[in-house]
Parts: C-alpha cells; sequence; structure tokens
C-alpha cells in the first residue's frame, strides 16, 4: 500500500471524525441505543432462571452489532449531501484510501460505542468485565475490525439502492455472524474465570475473519462506487 | 476501475430465441417423477426410521444442488467483475434464483424428516444453522438485485455480494461447528455418513441427477426470462 493512500485514508477518516465531532448526533444515539438495549434485554429474561453472567455477553456483542449498524449506515449517506462523493471521487487519491478512511472513521465510532457499553454492562448486569480489560480490549478490537470492513463496503452499496438505509441489516447481519459467535464465547470464557488460552480458538477465528474480509472488501470497494 | 457495462447486443439478441418446447424442462419433470417412482415402490424401508427416512433421497440432492448453485453465483461473480459480461451476471441472477428455491426445500424437508426421527423440528446442529444462514444470505442476495434499478450497477453489486458470500460460508460453518462442539447438548441422533445399502444408493444417485436436471431446466429458463427483460429494458431505452 502506498504511503499516499494512508495518509489519504487519515484525511478522509479525520474528516468525517470533525463532521461527527462537531455535530455528535450519530454517537449520542448509537451510544444510548446501545444503553437502552442493555437494559430492555436484562428485562427480557428472567434473572432468577437465567444468570446475568450467562447473559452479559450474548448482550454485549448483540448490541455492539446493532449499534454498530447505526454509525456504518450514516457513513455514506452522510456523502449523498449535495453529492459531496462526487467531490471525494474525483479528488486525486486512489478509491482504496476512500474506503480505509471511511473504515478507519467508522472503526473509531464503533470502538468509542463500545467505551461506553462494556462498562455499561459490567454496572448493571454485575459482572467483572473489566477484570479482563486487556484480552477484553483485543476481542472489542478484533470484532470491530471485521465488523467495520464489511458493514463500510455494504454502507457504500446500499446508499445507491432504493431500499437504502433498510438493505444495510439485511445484507450485513449475516456477517456478522462469526463476528458475534466468537467474540460471545471467548467473553463467557473470561467471565467464567477460565484460562485465556481456551478462548485463543475463538480469537483466532475472530483474526482470520478480519484478514479475509479486509482485503476481500477492500478489493471489491472500487466495483460498488457509482460514477 | 469500474467494470465496463456491456449493454444488451446482437448476440443477446441471439439468445433470447424461444424454443417452441422446452425438452430440458421436461425431460428433468420425467426425471424426477421417475426418481420419486423409486423413491416410493422400489426402494426398501430403513429398518429404525421407516417411512420417514424417504424424504432424505429429496432432502440431500436439494441440498447439494443449492451448495452448486451458489457456487455458480459465485464464480459468475468473479467473471462480470472480470469480463463485464452481462450474460454472467444474468447467470448469478438465475442461480440465486433457483439456489433459494432449492435450500427452501432443504429447509422445509429437513424438520419434516426431523420430527419423527429427532423428535425435534428445529436443532441448532451446525449443518442446519449453516443452511439456515445461506438461504438468508441468498435472499439477501435477491432482495438487493431487486432494490437497484439501473443495470450495471445491479450487475457488480450482485458480483460483490455474490464472491463475499461466498467467502462467509466456511466462516459461519467454522463459528457454529465450534459453538456446538464447545457447547455438548443432549444427544441427537446424527447422521454420520451412513454407508447406504446398494438399492438405497441407486435410488439416491438417480434422484441427485434428476435434480441435477431440474436445476439446470430451471435456470435454463430464468436466464431466458432474465435475456428478455435486459432486451426489453433496452428497447424501452432505459
Amino acid at each position: 500500500m502506498a504511503p499516499d493512500t494512508l495518509s489519504a485514508a487519515l484525511l478522509i477518516a479525520r474528516k468525517d471524525l470533525a463532521i461527527e465531532f462537531r455535530t455528535r448526533t450519530a454517537f449520542f444515539s448509537a451510544a444510548v441505543f446501545a444503553l437502552l438495549g442493555i437494559v430492555i434485554f436484562y428485562f427480557a429474561w428472567d434473572p432468577t432462571a437465567v444468570a446475568s453472567i450467562d447473559l452479559a455477553p450474548g448482550v454485549l456483542w448483540g448490541i455492539f452489532t446493532f449499534s454498530g449498524l447505526l454509525g456504518l449506515q450514516r457513513s455514506f449517506s452522510l456523502e449523498q449531501a449535495d453529492r459531496a462523493i462526487d467531490a471525494l471521487l474525483g479528488a486525486p487519491i486512489s478509491r482504496e484510501s476512500i474506503y480505509l478512511g471511511k473504515a478507519i472513521a467508522n472503526l473509531v465510532f464503533v470502538t468509542a460505542v463500545q467505551v461506553i457499553a462494556i462498562p455499561a454492562v459490567e454496572l448493571f448486569y454485575g459482572v467483572p468485565l473489566l477484570e479482563h480489560a486487556a484480552v477484553l480490549a483485543l476481542i472489542a478490537l478484533l470484532s470491530a475490525i471485521g465488523l467495520v470492513a464489511v458493514g463500510t463496503l455494504f454502507s457504500a452499496m446500499a446508499v445507491n439502492t432504493k431500499l437504502a438505509e433498510m438493505l444495510l441489516p439485511v445484507l450485513s447481519l449475516p456477517f456478522f455472524v462469526p463476528i458475534v459467535i466468537p467474540a460471545a464465547q471467548a467473553t463467557a470464557r473470561l467471565l467464567a474465570g477460565r484460562p485465556a488460552a481456551e478462548g485463543l480458538g475463538w480469537l483466532k477465528l475472530l483474526l482470520a475473519f478480519d484478514i479475509v474480509f479486509v482485503v476481500a472488501c477492500m478489493l471489491a470497494f472500487p466495483y460498488t462506487i457509482e460514477e | 476501475m469500474t467494470t465496463p457495462s456491456v449493454p444488451a447486443t446482437a448476440t443477446d439478441a441471439a439468445s433470447v430465441q424461444r424454443t417452441g418446447f422446452d425438452w430440458l424442462f421436461a425431460i428433468s419433470v420425467l426425471a424426477i417423477a421417475a426418481a420419486l417412482a423409486r423413491v416410493i415402490y422400489y426402494t426398501p424401508f430403513e429398518a429404525v426410521q421407516g417411512p420417514a427416512q424417504k424424504i432424505f433421497y429429496l432432502h440431500l440432492p436439494a441440498a447439494l444442488d443449492a451448495f452448486m448453485a451458489f457456487g455458480v453465483v459465485a464464480l459468475a461473480g468473479v467473471g462480470y467483475l472480470w469480463l463485464g459480461d452481462l450474460r454472467l451476471d444474468r447467470a448469478a441472477e438465475s442461480s440465486a434464483e433457483v439456489g433459494v428455491v432449492f435450500t427452501t426445500v432443504v429447509l422445509v424437508t429437513g424438520p419434516l424428516w426431523a420430527r419423527p426421527v429427532w423428535g425435534t423440528w428445529w436443532t441448532w446442529d451446525a449443518r442446519l444453522t449453516l443452511t439456515l444462514f445461506l438461504w438468508f444470505i441468498y435472499v439477501g442476495y435477491l432482495v438487493l438485485r431487486g432494490a437497484i434499478e439501473d443495470r450495471a450497477l445491479r450487475a457488480r453489486y450482485s458480483a460483490v455480494l455474490g464472491i463475499l458470500g461466498s467467502l462467509l460460508i466456511p466462516f459461519i460453518h467454522l463459528s457454529v461447528y465450534l459453538f456446538r462442539t464447545l457447547h455438548p447438548r443432549p444427544i441427537v441422533i446424527k447422521p454420520s455418513a451412513p454407508s447406504l445399502p446398494p438399492e438405497m444408493l441407486t435410488t439416491l444417485s438417480i434422484s441427485f441427477v434428476a435434480f441435477t436436471l431440474f436445476y439446470l431446466a430451471l435456470v435454463r429458463q430464468r436466464y431466458r426470462l432474465a435475456s428478455e427483460r435486459d432486451l426489453l429494458e433496452l428497447e424501452e431505452g432505459r
């Protein structure tokens, strides 16, 4: 990858994050959505029948994908206003750097929501998540990379369809299955106090997913641009 | 970087020739009827499962052909992004649609068999889960196709999703498989590579050939429909 690609990507990411930082609309709605989800899920189960320690990992990662979708939806619909996308495409930068920049901004967004959601799960479910902060951060990062890699590509595609945002969950959610299952399983191992090595297989699966889909989606992205 | 969109041309028009009688379709329907006759009358009951086992002769061929159909979608997608030939996109479109139908057959016949044999309509066995997600992926693929007006854009997006979908399948399989092995459940009877008696194997093979012919006939029909639609859109100047 040329150094130009990366610097252009960082520039685009900075632009998206600056917009988000100034308006803060998407971040707040995603964060509030995540908190609401965490609270509602708690009441969806009978706490005397299902221990909250069994519930927490699934809720955490289920909510993670849904709140992630909120950020991803905005990623390219942001560029639809005044056809800003045309300026982006006209810029003397590679297509890959557009994808990479959008993905980096989405990664920051999704991770920031996690920074709020993880302590919230610890608080509301009374589970010792932050005790395992290092491993949990690794799980969160690997999941976020996979989610963002696929989600950014589909976000670019969805805005050009008649269904727009409605299409994104239908396309994305099957692709999030191999993210949610390993992340939730690895987290469950952590909470059960099992040695970290037991979750290693799941982490490897996440890493493999990330590698395959970052490469595949970056290669596919130039085909998703409407010119 | 965009794929050139090849408009429907004279060669396309040639591919739209209507034949009065669809011999392939007729043969495939006869083959299915013959296979069913053999399943019902000339294949012995399985000793333990009884008549319920006979659904296997529909279930497995449909599953194999569904997998093949989705393989065709991915390959045609790669081909389209490479060559930009709309004929490949029509092949992908047709194969995906027939593949979804076959997967639906698998998902309907499976529970019908599982109820008497496993005692439950559904269980989160690795193979069942994978089939269900296959269905979701390719229903999503068809929804995507329906949501794009522009012909070339539709072809490109479908190709991208068709390829990514095929990359996803091993990951879903691996994660649901690990999920199951790490969480042992109450033992369910699992068909672990049954060594079939010869007459059952013959029936299965006949049924598989019949289903494959049926798959080809349906895809061919669907492909013709897609060709005519593309030609019509071209004539309407869209």
